[in-house]
């Protein structure tokens, strides 16, 4: 197996996909590391220290940009490079081109969160990097861009294969929501102090545009690009429904887009833009649900592997956890949902069962399949994958179950009322409702931080695994020649 | 066109795709920037209600951005009984027409500040934000100590100001410019918003005003305060009617 993966790997650029894995994992590690810290001083602000850097309001974009951009975006590219080479089988068109997206990106997560410790921000969520790093960022896309297309077009096979539609959309809708999300004017050249060129109404529209589209195109579009490669391939299965995929892939790619201002109900946007935004996310179900029907009933006929397989285990898990959070978004899009779960931890909830469920779950499966592929070998245990994934799962239960509690308790007691009619709380008695929740949502951030922690440790010892067999293959060979000649 | 056609094209995927994605932003944005309505006019006697910020107060606003603080607290009230005895009237879109960029937020992990200008003093304030659970004993905020102890910089002021004039908000360097704003703002208010006399207002509004109650310097929490203290206190919904701001929505 081994010697003739070997051979066959040789055509293939491998070695971006090894860097952009391992940065992942690494990011992974830092950023929901930095997401627990944050649950901590939530919970008992003391452990704001009184140090300007780690306090909560510049702590919290670097937890959301290094998992987000460090965690989820190498992920992305790692595995989006695997596909692709794999699917048009053809080696990607340029070393050079790939390095640069590899070091462009690295640089750019690095030097974003060392910049909000530092208290250079734009202040709009999601997209706080400042001026220079927006820079930055587009060229490494564009890279990344005419990368990836050139690498279809030299394609050897007649057909783009689905995955790739998605990463094309995911690649093409970033750039435009980058772009346009990122118009701002810097007070000087030497300055990292911008002003957004939009103001009030048309800025929130627009950074919601963004901010939703990050998790539609970002987050889903792409991750779903990652789930129509590996299912099938750890499954053994081909996808379950051709026709769905087509379907689906149109319509979520088309809805995603209008759902944004879902996000400003009830605000000074006009009521016509957020009605029209509540109505397509309601439609939006459908195609969410195309997408996870078709992954999960790849599965059909080899339903015994859940047992066997934990690979499949984090994947259809991960299905599963899209399936709810896709449906729980839509709800929450609602009007009337919406007055009472907005501006509360019930969003915070469905964000991280979105993330830690859907994102990171199908990445764990993902990177699980590809690492010993990558490396050669096989990966060094699955027992640590097992408990991987029940720290994770259990992580995650007890994550949104304490925001369900906080954010549902939380709006009825804002809106409750005394029998005079009086506010029958202060704000501040709801925030004290909020401990125990939040202390729980700390808790569970632990046992999925422990869980990531299990996973770069078992990957750090199947690559030293690799290397030793690789070693030891060589010298077997060396051995071999020599006795040939000799 | 069969489906075949397209995954066996790359160029027809990329250019499909590309405007199946921009229908939904281009439908949604671009109106708000054409329909008048889209933001309120708000009038007194002709003069505009809403005036952009001071540069003291701009100081204050850059420094809430700094700190993250629209991380756990919106500018954002909504239109329910709860959040009108809790908060005030709610939010007009024309209150943040000058806001680059808009700090409505998303949570409230702490309370609305929209309209918290003028709720508190200047003292609590500063004691507030120096120890949130010395006003407020079961306070998670975070302590800000160093609004105190840091100097505020404000040798770029006249930067900052002429940034914000580029992206549309009315600071005026001109003699015409200064006499629009006269016109739309009235005199008062027109001389804080005059770019060339930015320095002197600064220390002007710090010095007289005192909202750190150090004199000896002009601190960041001057600033803070400054900012906070305005915030919500443009519009005076006493002189509007009753149903004028809903024949916007």
């Amino acid at each position: 197996m081994s010697s003739i993966s070997l051979t066959n790997s040789q055509p293939y650029n491998y070695d971006i996909i090894r860097k952009f894995t391992v940065m992942a994992i690494i990011w992974g590690v830092l950023g929901m590391t930095a997401g627990v810290y944050i649950a901590l001083e939530l919970t008992w602000p003391a452990f704001n220290l009184d140090i300007p850097a780690i306090t909560f309001g510049r702590l919290r974009p670097v937890h959301t940009t290094l998992v987000i951009f460090g965690f989820g975006g190498s992920a992305l590219f790692a595995t989006s490079y695997y596909v692709v080479q794999r699917t048009c089988q053809v080696r990607l068109t340029s070393d050079v081109m790939a390095n640069m997206t590899f070091w462009g990106w690295q640089i750019a997560i690095t030097l974003a969160a060392v910049s909000y410790m530092a208290g250079f921000t734009q202040a709009r969520e999601y997209a706080e990097m400042v001026w220079p790093i927006d820079i930055l960022i587009a060229v490494t896309w564009v890279t990344y861009f005419i990368l990836f297309v050139s690498t279809l077009a030299k394609r050897t096979q007649p057909h783009i294969y689905v995955a790739n539609w998605f990463f094309v959309a995911f690649i093409l809708a970033t750039a435009i929501l980058h772009i346009f999300n990122n118009m701002e004017v810097p007070i000087s050249f030497f300055s990292l102090k911008s002003y957004s060129l939009h103001a009030g109404v048309q800025d929130a529209m627009t950074q919601w545009w963004y901010g939703h589209n990050a998790v539609g195109f970002f987050l889903t579009a792409a991750f779903l690009g990652m789930m129509y490669y590996f299912v099938p391939k750890q499954a053994g299965r081909p996808v379950y429904s051709y026709r769905l995929s087509i379907i689906h892939f149109w319509a979520l790619v088309f809805l995603y887009m209008w759902v944004g201002a879902h996000h400003l109900h009830w605000t000074a946007l006009p009521d016509w833009t957020s009605t029209l935004a509540a109505t397509f996310s309601i439609l939006l179900l459908l195609p969410s649900w195309g997408g996870m029907i078709n992954g999960i009933m790849t599965l059909s006929g080899a339903w015994d592997k859940l047992r066997s397989d934990p690979v499949i285990r984090f994947l259809i898990v991960a299905l599963s956890f899209y399936g709810m959070s896709t449906f729980e978004g839509p709800l929450m899009s609602l009007k009337s949902v919406n007055a009472l779960s907005h501006y509360t931890d019930w969003t915070i909830g469905h964000v991280h069962s979105g993330a830690l469920g859907w994102v990171a779950m199908v990445t764990f499966g993902s990177f699980y399949h590809l690492i010993p592929r990558l490396w050669e070998t096989k990966m060094y245990s699955d027992k640590l994958i097992f408990l991987h994934f029940w720290l994770a799962t259990v992580g995650i239960v007890l994550y949104i179950s304490a925001m369900w509690v906080a954010g549902i308790g939380q709006g009825l007691m804002l809106r409750a009322f005394d029998e005079y009619g009086n506010l029958a709380y202060t704000f501040i008695e709801t925030v004290e409702f909020l401990y125990h929740p939040y202390a729980v949502r700390a808790f569970g951030g632990m046992f999925f931080v422990a869980g990531i922690i299990v996973m770069a440790y078992n990957v750090f010892m199947t690559i030293r695994k690799g290397r030793i067999e690789k070693a030891a293959l060589e010298e077997k060979l060396a051995a071999k020649l020599a006795k040939v000649q000799g | 066109m069969k489906h075949e056609t397209i995954e066996t094209h790359a160029g027809i995927l990329i250019v499909l795709t590309l405007i199946v994605i921009s229908i939904g932003g281009l439908v949604e944005i671009l109106p708000l920037y054409f329909i008048d309505d889209t933001v309120e006019e708000v009038k007194v006697d002709g003069i505009e209600s809403v005036r952009p910020y001071t540069p003291l107060e701009l100081r204050g606003r850059d420094l809430y951005q700094r700190e993250g603080c629209y991380t756990c607290h919106s500018q954002m009230i909504r239109p329910f009984r709860d959040e009108k005895l809790r908060y005030g009237h709610y939010s007009l879109a024309a209150e943040s027409k000058y806001d680059h960029p808009f700090q409505w937020g998303s949570k409230r992990t702490g309370p609305d500040l929209a309209r918290v200008g003028g709720k508190y003093s200047n003292e609590w304030h500063v004691q507030h934000l120096v120890n949130p659970r010395s006003t407020v004993k079961e306070s998670i905020m975070p302590n800000y100590g160093w609004f105190l102890e840091n100097p505020l910089q404000f040798n770029d002021i006249a930067d900052r100001m002429r940034a914000l004039k580029l992206v549309g908000v009315p600071y005026s360097e001109t003699q015409a410019e200064y006499e629009l704003n006269i016109k739309n703002f009235g005199k008062e208010v027109a001389n804080q918003l005059d770019i060339t006399q930015a320095e002197a207002n600064l220390i002007e509004q710090a010095v007289s005003k005192n909202y750190d109650g150090y004199i000896a310097e002009i601190t960041e929490m001057d600033a803070m305060v400054a900012y906070l203290q305005v915030l919500g206190t443009m519009v005076d919904f006493k002189q509007f009617d009753d149903g004028y701001f809903a024949t916007f929505r």
